[in-house]
Protein backbone atom coordinates (compact mmCIF):
# COMPACT_ATOMS: atom_id res chain seq x y z
CA UNK A 1 0.00 0.00 0.00
CA UNK A 2 1.70 3.51 -0.70
CA UNK A 3 1.76 5.41 2.52
CA UNK A 4 1.53 8.80 0.46
CA UNK A 5 -0.53 9.60 -3.15
CA UNK A 6 0.03 12.95 -4.62
CA UNK A 7 -2.00 13.62 -7.04
CA UNK A 8 -1.55 16.20 -9.38
CA UNK A 9 -0.72 18.43 -6.33
CA UNK A 10 0.48 22.66 -7.60
CA UNK A 11 0.65 25.66 -5.99
CA UNK A 12 0.93 28.96 -8.19
CA UNK A 13 1.12 32.40 -5.71
CA UNK A 14 0.40 35.61 -6.51
CA UNK A 15 3.44 37.84 -6.10
CA UNK A 16 3.86 41.82 -6.33
CA UNK A 17 2.34 44.36 -4.58
CA UNK A 18 -0.12 46.42 -6.67
CA UNK A 19 0.09 44.15 -9.95
CA UNK A 20 -0.14 40.75 -8.92
CA UNK A 21 1.61 37.79 -11.12
CA UNK A 22 1.59 34.71 -11.02
CA UNK A 23 4.69 32.63 -9.82
CA UNK A 24 4.48 28.50 -9.94
CA UNK A 25 6.14 27.29 -7.27
CA UNK A 26 4.96 23.53 -7.76
CA UNK A 27 3.92 22.35 -10.96
CA UNK A 28 1.12 19.04 -11.21
CA UNK A 29 3.39 16.58 -9.26
CA UNK A 30 2.39 13.01 -9.25
CA UNK A 31 4.42 11.18 -7.23
CA UNK A 32 3.65 7.71 -4.55
CA UNK A 33 5.73 6.41 -1.89
CA UNK A 34 5.20 3.06 -0.91
CA UNK A 35 4.65 2.20 3.29
CA UNK A 36 7.97 0.74 5.28
CA UNK A 37 10.19 3.00 3.35
CA UNK A 38 12.59 6.02 3.28
CA UNK A 39 11.82 8.52 0.61
CA UNK A 40 14.32 11.05 -0.25
CA UNK A 41 12.97 14.29 -1.94
CA UNK A 42 16.03 15.97 -3.13
CA UNK A 43 16.12 19.27 -4.57
CA UNK A 44 18.49 22.61 -4.61
CA UNK A 45 17.18 25.35 -2.38
CA UNK A 46 13.66 26.80 -3.68
CA UNK A 47 13.54 23.85 -5.97
CA UNK A 48 9.88 22.92 -4.19
CA UNK A 49 10.57 20.62 -1.41
CA UNK A 50 8.77 23.00 1.28
CA UNK A 51 6.39 23.91 -0.36
CA UNK A 52 5.35 20.17 -1.57
CA UNK A 53 5.67 19.43 2.26
CA UNK A 54 3.58 22.33 3.04
CA UNK A 55 0.63 21.41 0.65
CA UNK A 56 0.82 17.54 1.78
CA UNK A 57 0.70 19.37 5.77
CA UNK A 58 -2.03 21.60 4.89
CA UNK A 59 -0.12 24.48 6.16
CA UNK A 60 -0.47 26.16 2.33
CA UNK A 61 -3.65 25.26 -0.17
CA UNK A 62 -2.92 24.04 -3.15
CA UNK A 63 -4.07 25.42 -6.67
CA UNK A 64 -5.43 22.19 -8.02
CA UNK A 65 -4.80 18.63 -7.59
CA UNK A 66 -4.99 16.33 -4.40
CA UNK A 67 -3.11 13.78 -2.43
CA UNK A 68 -3.78 10.71 0.12
CA UNK A 69 -1.76 9.94 3.07
CA UNK A 70 -2.10 6.43 4.74
CA UNK A 71 -5.43 5.94 2.43
CA UNK A 72 -7.25 8.67 3.35
CA UNK A 73 -7.54 12.17 1.87
CA UNK A 74 -4.83 14.45 3.00
CA UNK A 75 -7.14 16.71 4.16
CA UNK A 76 -8.76 14.38 7.05
CA UNK A 77 -7.95 16.00 10.50
CA UNK A 78 -7.42 12.15 11.85
CA UNK A 79 -4.69 11.64 9.15
CA UNK A 80 -2.73 14.13 11.23
CA UNK A 81 -2.77 11.88 14.37
CA UNK A 82 -0.72 9.52 12.79
CA UNK A 83 2.31 11.32 11.04
CA UNK A 84 4.75 13.54 12.82
CA UNK A 85 6.66 17.14 10.54
CA UNK A 86 9.79 18.71 10.94
CA UNK A 87 9.38 22.08 9.45
CA UNK A 88 13.01 23.30 7.89
CA UNK A 89 15.06 25.41 10.91
CA UNK A 90 12.15 24.92 13.21
CA UNK A 91 11.15 27.24 15.56
CA UNK A 92 9.78 26.31 19.07
CA UNK A 93 7.27 28.19 22.24
CA UNK A 94 10.89 29.38 23.50
CA UNK A 95 9.26 30.24 26.97
CA UNK A 96 8.85 26.49 27.68
CA UNK A 97 11.19 23.76 28.37
CA UNK A 98 11.46 20.98 26.32
CA UNK A 99 9.43 19.13 28.63
CA UNK A 100 7.04 21.27 28.58
CA UNK A 101 6.92 21.67 24.92
CA UNK A 102 6.74 17.77 24.27
CA UNK A 103 4.26 17.53 26.88
CA UNK A 104 1.92 20.54 25.06
CA UNK A 105 2.58 18.52 21.66
CA UNK A 106 1.95 15.10 23.04
CA UNK A 107 -2.07 16.27 24.35
CA UNK A 108 -2.15 18.02 21.01
CA UNK A 109 -1.74 15.06 19.53
CA UNK A 110 -4.19 13.01 21.75
CA UNK A 111 -1.63 11.09 23.31
CA UNK A 112 -3.14 9.69 26.79
CA UNK A 113 -2.36 11.47 30.06
CA UNK A 114 -0.87 8.59 31.59
CA UNK A 115 1.12 7.59 28.97
CA UNK A 116 2.42 11.28 28.32
CA UNK A 117 5.76 11.95 30.47
CA UNK A 118 7.10 8.57 29.85
CA UNK A 119 6.77 9.24 26.07
CA UNK A 120 8.36 12.53 26.47
CA UNK A 121 10.97 10.92 28.24
CA UNK A 122 12.14 8.52 26.11
CA UNK A 123 11.93 10.50 22.90
CA UNK A 124 14.57 13.13 24.54
CA UNK A 125 16.55 10.10 24.82
CA UNK A 126 16.00 8.71 21.73
CA UNK A 127 17.20 12.21 20.31
CA UNK A 128 20.79 12.84 22.62
CA UNK A 129 19.10 15.18 24.83
CA UNK A 130 19.80 14.81 28.72
CA UNK A 131 19.88 17.15 31.15
CA UNK A 132 17.65 19.97 30.01
CA UNK A 133 15.32 19.61 32.60
CA UNK A 134 14.07 23.48 33.56
CA UNK A 135 16.07 24.90 30.75
CA UNK A 136 14.07 27.18 28.80
CA UNK A 137 14.18 26.62 24.69
CA UNK A 138 15.67 30.30 24.13
CA UNK A 139 18.41 28.65 25.88
CA UNK A 140 18.93 25.83 23.36
CA UNK A 141 21.69 25.52 20.37
CA UNK A 142 20.62 25.61 16.99
CA UNK A 143 21.40 21.87 17.14
CA UNK A 144 19.52 21.01 19.95
CA UNK A 145 16.85 22.80 18.75
CA UNK A 146 17.20 20.79 15.86
CA UNK A 147 16.84 17.76 17.71
CA UNK A 148 13.60 19.09 19.80
CA UNK A 149 12.29 19.15 16.46
CA UNK A 150 13.12 15.84 15.80
CA UNK A 151 11.60 14.69 18.66
CA UNK A 152 8.17 16.48 18.59
CA UNK A 153 7.99 15.05 14.97
CA UNK A 154 8.11 11.24 16.69
CA UNK A 155 7.22 11.49 20.08
CA UNK A 156 3.18 10.76 19.62
CA UNK A 157 4.67 7.43 17.62
CA UNK A 158 3.09 8.52 13.93
CA UNK A 159 3.26 5.65 11.31
CA UNK A 160 4.55 8.26 8.48
CA UNK A 161 6.87 10.96 9.38
CA UNK A 162 8.04 14.02 7.44
CA UNK A 163 11.34 15.72 7.76
CA UNK A 164 12.36 18.78 5.82
CA UNK A 165 16.18 19.16 5.65
CA UNK A 166 16.84 16.93 8.90
CA UNK A 167 20.58 17.38 9.65
CA UNK A 168 20.28 21.06 8.85
CA UNK A 169 22.32 23.00 11.90
CA UNK A 170 23.94 19.50 13.14
CA UNK A 171 27.53 18.95 14.05
CA UNK A 172 28.43 15.92 12.37
CA UNK A 173 28.06 13.35 15.26
CA UNK A 174 24.44 14.75 15.43
CA UNK A 175 24.24 14.32 11.77
CA UNK A 176 24.89 10.35 12.23
CA UNK A 177 22.37 10.12 15.12
CA UNK A 178 20.03 11.55 13.05
CA UNK A 179 21.14 9.36 9.86
CA UNK A 180 20.67 6.12 12.66
CA UNK A 181 17.37 7.49 14.03
CA UNK A 182 15.90 7.81 10.39
CA UNK A 183 16.89 3.79 9.98
CA UNK A 184 15.76 3.01 13.59
CA UNK A 185 12.09 4.28 12.19
CA UNK A 186 12.56 2.75 9.28
CA UNK A 187 13.29 -1.03 11.25
CA UNK A 188 10.12 -0.09 13.12
CA UNK A 189 8.07 -0.22 9.92
CA UNK A 190 7.59 3.84 10.05
CA UNK A 191 7.69 5.57 6.44
CA UNK A 192 10.07 8.57 6.51
CA UNK A 193 10.00 11.17 3.59
CA UNK A 194 12.41 13.33 4.18
CA UNK A 195 13.58 16.51 1.94
CA UNK A 196 17.37 17.09 1.38
CA UNK A 197 19.98 18.43 -0.61
CA UNK A 198 23.07 16.56 1.46
CA UNK A 199 23.04 13.97 -1.11
CA UNK A 200 25.72 11.96 0.91
CA UNK A 201 22.44 11.20 3.43
CA UNK A 202 20.34 10.41 0.96
CA UNK A 203 22.69 8.10 -0.61
CA UNK A 204 22.75 6.35 2.72
CA UNK A 205 19.61 6.27 3.99
CA UNK A 206 16.90 6.08 0.95
CA UNK A 207 15.53 3.27 -0.05
CA UNK A 208 13.88 5.72 -3.12
CA UNK A 209 14.38 9.56 -4.54
CA UNK A 210 12.80 12.08 -6.04
CA UNK A 211 14.75 14.98 -7.46
CA UNK A 212 12.49 18.30 -8.07
CA UNK A 213 14.02 21.66 -9.24
CA UNK A 214 12.24 24.86 -10.05
CA UNK A 215 8.75 23.00 -8.86
CA UNK A 216 8.98 20.34 -11.17
CA UNK A 217 9.83 16.85 -10.76
CA UNK A 218 13.17 15.71 -12.65
CA UNK A 219 13.58 12.34 -11.77
CA UNK A 220 12.82 9.31 -9.41
CA UNK A 221 13.82 5.73 -8.50
CA UNK A 222 15.59 3.40 -6.33
CA UNK A 223 18.96 4.60 -5.34
CA UNK A 224 20.13 1.54 -5.94
CA UNK A 225 19.12 1.53 -9.74
CA UNK A 226 20.10 5.29 -10.14
CA UNK A 227 23.66 4.34 -8.69
CA UNK A 228 24.17 0.66 -10.22
CA UNK A 229 24.76 2.12 -13.80
CA UNK A 230 28.21 0.33 -14.00
CA UNK A 231 30.19 2.25 -16.62
CA UNK A 232 32.17 -0.45 -17.81
CA UNK A 233 35.20 0.37 -15.90
CA UNK A 234 37.09 -0.07 -13.00
CA UNK A 235 39.16 1.61 -10.06
CA UNK A 236 42.55 0.14 -8.79
CA UNK A 237 43.96 1.69 -5.79
CA UNK A 238 47.28 0.41 -4.70
CA UNK A 239 50.25 1.36 -2.21
CA UNK A 240 52.96 3.00 -4.26
CA UNK A 241 54.77 6.46 -5.12
CA UNK A 242 55.13 6.24 -8.79
CA UNK A 243 52.78 5.08 -11.67
CA UNK A 244 54.64 1.96 -13.50
CA UNK A 245 54.89 1.94 -17.35
CA UNK A 246 53.04 -1.12 -17.70
CA UNK A 247 50.01 0.77 -16.32
CA UNK A 248 50.57 3.93 -18.16
CA UNK A 249 50.86 1.77 -20.99
CA UNK A 250 46.74 0.04 -20.23
CA UNK A 251 45.60 3.93 -20.51
CA UNK A 252 44.45 4.31 -16.88
CA UNK A 253 43.70 7.51 -15.61
CA UNK A 254 46.42 7.48 -12.50
CA UNK A 255 45.78 9.64 -9.52
CA UNK A 256 49.08 9.84 -7.06
CA UNK A 257 48.04 10.71 -3.41
CA UNK A 258 50.46 10.35 -1.33
CA UNK A 259 51.66 6.56 -0.75
CA UNK A 260 48.43 5.23 -2.69
CA UNK A 261 47.77 5.29 -6.42
CA UNK A 262 44.07 5.49 -7.85
CA UNK A 263 43.46 4.23 -11.46
CA UNK A 264 40.90 4.28 -13.55
CA UNK A 265 40.41 2.03 -16.52
CA UNK A 266 38.74 0.07 -18.50
CA UNK A 267 37.01 -3.19 -16.93
CA UNK A 268 38.37 -5.61 -19.74
CA UNK A 269 41.84 -4.71 -18.90
CA UNK A 270 41.08 -5.67 -14.98
CA UNK A 271 43.51 -9.15 -15.81
CA UNK A 272 46.28 -7.29 -17.28
CA UNK A 273 46.27 -4.58 -14.62
CA UNK A 274 46.55 -6.99 -11.64
CA UNK A 275 49.18 -8.74 -13.41
CA UNK A 276 51.74 -5.71 -13.60
CA UNK A 277 51.10 -4.49 -10.34
CA UNK A 278 52.30 -8.06 -9.70
CA UNK A 279 55.36 -7.84 -11.62
CA UNK A 280 56.00 -5.24 -10.23
CA UNK A 281 55.81 -6.26 -6.90
CA UNK A 282 52.90 -3.69 -5.38
CA UNK A 283 50.68 -4.25 -3.17
CA UNK A 284 46.99 -4.17 -4.23
CA UNK A 285 44.51 -2.43 -2.16
CA UNK A 286 41.20 -2.84 -3.49
CA UNK A 287 39.70 -3.32 -6.91
CA UNK A 288 35.88 -1.65 -7.30
CA UNK A 289 33.69 -1.22 -10.42
CA UNK A 290 32.92 2.62 -10.83
CA UNK A 291 29.38 3.38 -10.64
CA UNK A 292 26.87 6.64 -11.00
CA UNK A 293 26.99 8.70 -7.70
CA UNK A 294 23.35 9.67 -7.00
CA UNK A 295 25.40 13.40 -6.94
CA UNK A 296 25.83 12.40 -10.51
CA UNK A 297 22.63 11.85 -11.33
CA UNK A 298 21.18 14.70 -9.44
CA UNK A 299 23.88 16.59 -11.22
CA UNK A 300 23.13 15.36 -14.88
CA UNK A 301 19.08 15.36 -14.26
CA UNK A 302 19.42 19.41 -12.90
CA UNK A 303 21.77 19.85 -16.34
CA UNK A 304 19.03 18.25 -18.50
CA UNK A 305 16.93 20.31 -17.55
CA UNK A 306 18.48 23.57 -17.25
CA UNK A 307 19.30 22.82 -20.80
CA UNK A 308 15.53 21.78 -22.05
CA UNK A 309 14.74 25.68 -19.91
CA UNK A 310 17.43 27.30 -22.26
CA UNK A 311 15.92 25.66 -25.83
CA UNK A 312 12.91 26.35 -24.87
CA UNK A 313 13.65 30.07 -24.39
CA UNK B 1 -14.77 22.50 26.07
CA UNK B 2 -12.82 20.47 23.60
CA UNK B 3 -9.37 19.17 25.07
CA UNK B 4 -7.45 20.61 22.32
CA UNK B 5 -8.81 23.93 22.71
CA UNK B 6 -7.93 23.83 26.24
CA UNK B 7 -4.28 23.11 25.53
CA UNK B 8 -4.50 26.13 23.25
CA UNK B 9 -5.71 28.60 25.59
CA UNK B 10 -4.00 26.97 28.61
CA UNK B 11 0.17 27.67 26.50
CA UNK B 12 -1.34 30.96 25.58
CA UNK B 13 -1.67 31.83 29.13
CA UNK B 14 1.58 30.43 30.38
CA UNK B 15 3.36 32.26 27.28
CA UNK B 16 1.69 35.66 28.49
CA UNK B 17 2.73 34.65 32.52
CA UNK B 18 6.55 34.03 31.32
CA UNK B 19 6.77 36.95 28.90
CA UNK B 20 6.10 38.64 32.12
CA UNK B 21 3.00 40.07 31.35
CA UNK B 22 1.43 40.19 34.74
CA UNK B 23 4.51 42.10 36.16
CA UNK B 24 1.84 45.40 34.47
CA UNK B 25 0.53 44.56 38.18
CA UNK B 26 3.99 46.59 39.70
CA UNK B 27 3.41 49.10 37.69
CA UNK B 28 -0.27 48.97 38.84
CA UNK B 29 0.50 48.77 42.26
CA UNK B 30 2.89 51.60 42.23
CA UNK B 31 0.27 53.81 40.30
CA UNK B 32 -2.45 52.91 42.90
CA UNK B 33 -1.05 53.14 46.66
CA UNK B 34 0.93 56.07 44.95
CA UNK B 35 -2.52 58.23 44.33
CA UNK B 36 -3.63 56.60 47.33
CA UNK B 37 -1.47 58.54 49.36
CA UNK B 38 -1.54 61.25 47.51
CA UNK B 39 -5.13 61.89 47.36
CA UNK B 40 -5.23 60.96 51.51
CA UNK B 41 -3.01 64.58 52.15
CA UNK B 42 -4.47 66.99 48.94
CA UNK B 43 -8.38 65.71 49.45
CA UNK B 44 -11.04 66.23 51.44
CA UNK B 45 -14.30 64.05 51.84
CA UNK B 46 -13.46 63.22 47.78
CA UNK B 47 -10.85 60.75 48.18
CA UNK B 48 -13.02 57.35 47.66
CA UNK B 49 -14.31 59.15 44.61
CA UNK B 50 -10.51 59.85 43.24
CA UNK B 51 -9.42 56.63 44.09
CA UNK B 52 -12.28 54.26 42.59
CA UNK B 53 -12.12 56.60 39.48
CA UNK B 54 -8.55 56.11 39.39
CA UNK B 55 -8.36 52.67 39.89
CA UNK B 56 -10.78 51.33 37.67
CA UNK B 57 -10.07 53.37 34.91
CA UNK B 58 -6.19 52.24 35.63
CA UNK B 59 -7.71 48.72 35.77
CA UNK B 60 -9.40 49.35 32.18
CA UNK B 61 -6.37 51.17 30.42
CA UNK B 62 -3.68 48.65 31.53
CA UNK B 63 -6.31 45.92 30.40
CA UNK B 64 -6.75 47.16 27.11
CA UNK B 65 -2.77 47.98 26.42
CA UNK B 66 -2.52 44.44 27.25
CA UNK B 67 -5.26 42.90 25.17
CA UNK B 68 -4.50 44.97 21.94
CA UNK B 69 -0.10 44.49 22.20
CA UNK B 70 -0.82 40.47 22.82
CA UNK B 71 -3.75 39.99 20.96
CA UNK B 72 -2.23 41.93 17.81
CA UNK B 73 0.62 39.15 17.99
CA UNK B 74 -0.87 36.05 18.74
CA UNK B 75 -1.47 34.78 15.10
CA UNK B 76 0.79 36.85 13.12
CA UNK B 77 3.70 35.88 15.41
CA UNK B 78 3.28 32.26 15.01
CA UNK B 79 3.11 32.23 11.53
CA UNK B 80 5.93 34.37 11.50
CA UNK B 81 8.17 32.46 14.23
CA UNK B 82 6.06 29.02 12.31
CA UNK B 83 5.91 27.78 15.72
CA UNK B 84 2.17 27.39 14.11
CA UNK B 85 3.69 25.04 11.64
CA UNK B 86 4.32 22.14 14.34
CA UNK B 87 0.39 22.58 15.41
CA UNK B 88 -1.10 23.13 12.61
CA UNK B 89 0.59 19.51 11.41
CA UNK B 90 -1.32 17.79 14.60
CA UNK B 91 -4.94 16.89 14.70
CA UNK B 92 -5.71 20.65 15.20
CA UNK B 93 -8.41 22.26 13.29
CA UNK B 94 -7.32 26.12 11.89
CA UNK B 95 -10.54 27.18 14.55
CA UNK B 96 -9.87 25.04 17.42
CA UNK B 97 -6.51 27.19 17.22
CA UNK B 98 -8.33 30.85 17.63
CA UNK B 99 -10.61 30.04 19.58
CA UNK B 100 -7.36 28.95 22.28
CA UNK B 101 -5.49 31.86 21.88
CA UNK B 102 -8.88 34.07 22.39
CA UNK B 103 -9.32 31.57 25.35
CA UNK B 104 -5.78 31.93 26.67
CA UNK B 105 -5.39 35.74 26.19
CA UNK B 106 -9.31 36.10 27.63
CA UNK B 107 -7.98 34.51 30.31
CA UNK B 108 -4.51 36.50 30.99
CA UNK B 109 -6.84 39.50 31.32
CA UNK B 110 -9.54 37.96 33.59
CA UNK B 111 -6.29 36.41 36.11
CA UNK B 112 -4.46 40.26 35.47
CA UNK B 113 -8.29 41.67 36.56
CA UNK B 114 -8.23 40.22 39.59
CA UNK B 115 -4.98 41.08 41.05
CA UNK B 116 -5.67 45.03 39.78
CA UNK B 117 -9.45 44.52 41.72
CA UNK B 118 -7.36 43.51 44.75
CA UNK B 119 -5.65 46.57 44.51
CA UNK B 120 -8.42 48.91 43.90
CA UNK B 121 -10.26 47.78 47.28
CA UNK B 122 -7.22 47.95 49.18
CA UNK B 123 -7.13 50.74 47.84
CA UNK B 124 -10.14 52.11 48.61
CA UNK B 125 -10.15 50.34 52.14
CA UNK B 126 -6.57 52.80 52.93
CA UNK B 127 -8.64 55.83 52.04
CA UNK B 128 -12.07 55.19 53.36
CA UNK B 129 -11.24 53.02 56.64
CA UNK B 130 -14.17 50.54 55.93
CA UNK B 131 -16.41 49.07 53.32
CA UNK B 132 -20.14 50.02 52.94
CA UNK B 133 -22.32 47.70 50.85
CA UNK B 134 -22.40 50.32 47.44
CA UNK B 135 -19.02 49.67 47.37
CA UNK B 136 -19.89 46.29 45.86
CA UNK B 137 -21.18 48.08 42.80
CA UNK B 138 -17.34 48.09 41.87
CA UNK B 139 -17.66 44.61 40.76
CA UNK B 140 -20.70 45.56 38.38
CA UNK B 141 -17.77 48.02 36.41
CA UNK B 142 -15.06 45.58 36.80
CA UNK B 143 -17.60 42.88 35.21
CA UNK B 144 -18.04 45.27 32.22
CA UNK B 145 -14.14 46.38 31.92
CA UNK B 146 -14.00 42.18 31.37
CA UNK B 147 -16.45 42.23 29.04
CA UNK B 148 -14.62 45.46 26.97
CA UNK B 149 -11.58 43.21 27.55
CA UNK B 150 -13.33 40.15 25.28
CA UNK B 151 -14.39 42.47 22.84
CA UNK B 152 -11.03 44.11 22.30
CA UNK B 153 -9.53 40.84 22.22
CA UNK B 154 -11.48 39.36 19.46
CA UNK B 155 -10.63 42.25 17.32
CA UNK B 156 -7.20 42.31 18.12
CA UNK B 157 -7.22 38.24 16.70
CA UNK B 158 -9.52 39.41 13.45
CA UNK B 159 -6.72 41.75 12.37
CA UNK B 160 -3.81 39.62 13.54
CA UNK B 161 -5.36 36.72 11.28
CA UNK B 162 -4.65 38.74 8.33
CA UNK B 163 -2.71 41.78 9.03
CA UNK B 164 1.07 42.68 10.35
CA UNK B 165 1.14 43.31 14.29
CA UNK B 166 2.24 47.16 13.42
CA UNK B 167 -1.44 47.38 11.36
CA UNK B 168 -3.33 45.20 13.43
CA UNK B 169 -1.91 47.67 16.67
CA UNK B 170 -3.16 51.12 14.97
CA UNK B 171 -6.58 49.54 13.71
CA UNK B 172 -7.48 47.83 16.83
CA UNK B 173 -6.38 51.00 18.79
CA UNK B 174 -8.59 53.04 16.29
CA UNK B 175 -11.12 50.88 16.51
CA UNK B 176 -11.08 51.28 20.43
CA UNK B 177 -10.98 55.04 20.43
CA UNK B 178 -14.13 55.05 17.88
CA UNK B 179 -15.93 52.50 19.99
CA UNK B 180 -15.69 54.77 23.13
CA UNK B 181 -17.32 57.64 21.53
CA UNK B 182 -20.35 55.05 20.00
CA UNK B 183 -22.99 57.01 21.86
CA UNK B 184 -22.02 60.48 19.68
CA UNK B 185 -21.14 58.91 16.58
CA UNK B 186 -24.94 57.45 16.69
CA UNK B 187 -26.02 60.46 18.07
CA UNK B 188 -24.68 62.30 14.60
CA UNK B 189 -25.96 59.79 12.40
CA UNK B 190 -29.33 60.69 13.77
CA UNK B 191 -28.92 64.13 13.17
CA UNK B 192 -28.04 63.52 9.47
CA UNK B 193 -29.94 62.84 6.20
CA UNK B 194 -30.35 61.12 3.48
CA UNK B 195 -27.29 58.65 1.81
CA UNK B 196 -25.00 60.00 5.17
CA UNK B 197 -27.12 59.04 7.65
CA UNK B 198 -27.05 55.39 6.49
CA UNK B 199 -23.19 55.38 6.19
CA UNK B 200 -23.07 57.01 9.64
CA UNK B 201 -25.64 54.92 11.44
CA UNK B 202 -23.87 52.35 9.55
CA UNK B 203 -20.57 52.95 10.72
CA UNK B 204 -21.78 54.33 14.47
CA UNK B 205 -23.63 50.43 14.11
CA UNK B 206 -20.38 48.81 13.43
CA UNK B 207 -17.96 49.48 15.68
CA UNK B 208 -18.26 48.24 19.02
CA UNK B 209 -19.75 50.62 21.85
CA UNK B 210 -17.61 50.85 24.36
CA UNK B 211 -19.46 53.85 25.72
CA UNK B 212 -22.02 51.57 27.15
CA UNK B 213 -19.58 49.90 29.31
CA UNK B 214 -18.37 52.98 30.83
CA UNK B 215 -20.33 52.99 34.21
CA UNK B 216 -16.93 54.02 36.39
CA UNK B 217 -18.18 57.96 36.54
CA UNK B 218 -21.58 56.75 38.00
CA UNK B 219 -20.53 53.99 40.41
CA UNK B 220 -17.77 56.76 41.88
CA UNK B 221 -21.19 58.44 42.61
CA UNK B 222 -22.24 55.48 44.19
CA UNK B 223 -25.29 55.57 41.29
CA UNK B 224 -26.67 51.68 40.93
CA UNK B 225 -26.68 50.07 37.58
CA UNK B 226 -29.72 49.08 35.86
CA UNK B 227 -30.30 45.21 35.61
CA UNK B 228 -30.76 45.14 32.20
CA UNK B 229 -27.73 47.25 31.29
CA UNK B 230 -26.35 44.07 32.52
CA UNK B 231 -27.91 41.79 30.54
CA UNK B 232 -27.86 44.20 27.38
CA UNK B 233 -24.05 44.61 27.83
CA UNK B 234 -23.48 40.69 28.42
CA UNK B 235 -25.07 39.96 25.26
CA UNK B 236 -23.70 42.64 23.43
CA UNK B 237 -20.10 41.70 24.55
CA UNK B 238 -20.20 38.20 23.69
CA UNK B 239 -22.37 38.78 20.37
CA UNK B 240 -19.44 40.99 19.39
CA UNK B 241 -16.97 38.82 20.63
CA UNK B 242 -18.08 36.28 18.70
CA UNK B 243 -18.39 37.92 15.41
CA UNK B 244 -15.22 39.32 15.53
CA UNK B 245 -13.64 35.65 16.01
CA UNK B 246 -16.10 34.22 13.55
CA UNK B 247 -14.59 36.73 11.14
CA UNK B 248 -10.86 35.75 12.19
CA UNK B 249 -11.87 31.85 11.85
CA UNK B 250 -13.17 32.55 8.71
CA UNK B 251 -9.63 34.22 7.50
CA UNK B 252 -7.53 31.98 9.09
CA UNK B 253 -9.25 28.94 7.64
CA UNK B 254 -8.73 30.16 3.58
CA UNK B 255 -4.98 31.98 4.59
CA UNK B 256 -1.89 29.98 3.24
CA UNK B 257 0.91 30.09 5.96
CA UNK B 258 4.37 30.76 3.74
Amino acid sequence: MNAIEILGLEKTYLVGFWAKRPKRALHPLHLNVEEGEIFGFLGPNGAGKTTTLKLLMGLVFPTAGSARILGREWTDPEVKAQIGFLPEQPYFYDHLTAHELLNYYAQLSGVPGKERSRRVESTLLQVGLRDIKGVQLRKFSKGMLQRVGIAQAILHDPKLVFLDEPMSGLDPIGRREVRDLIVQLKSEGKTVFFSTHILSDAEALCDRVAIINQGMLRGIGAVADLTSNVQGKIEIIWRGNTVPASMKALGAECHVTGDTIRAVLSETQQDAAIDALRRERLRLISITPVRTSLEAYFVEKLQHAETKAGTMA
Amino acid sequence: MNARIAHIASNTFREAVRDRVLYNLIAFALLLSGAAILVGQISIDIEKLVVINLGLTAVSLFGIVIAIFIGIGLVSKEIEKRTLYTVLSRPVRRWEFIVGKFLGLAGTLVVNTFFMAIGVFAALLYVSHKFVRTDALILVALYFIVLEFLIICAIALLFSSFSSPLLSAVFAFSLFVIGSFAEDLRGFASMTHGFTRWVATGAAYLVPNFSAFNVIGSIAHEQPVAAQLIVNNTLYAFFYAALALSGAVLIFEHRNLK
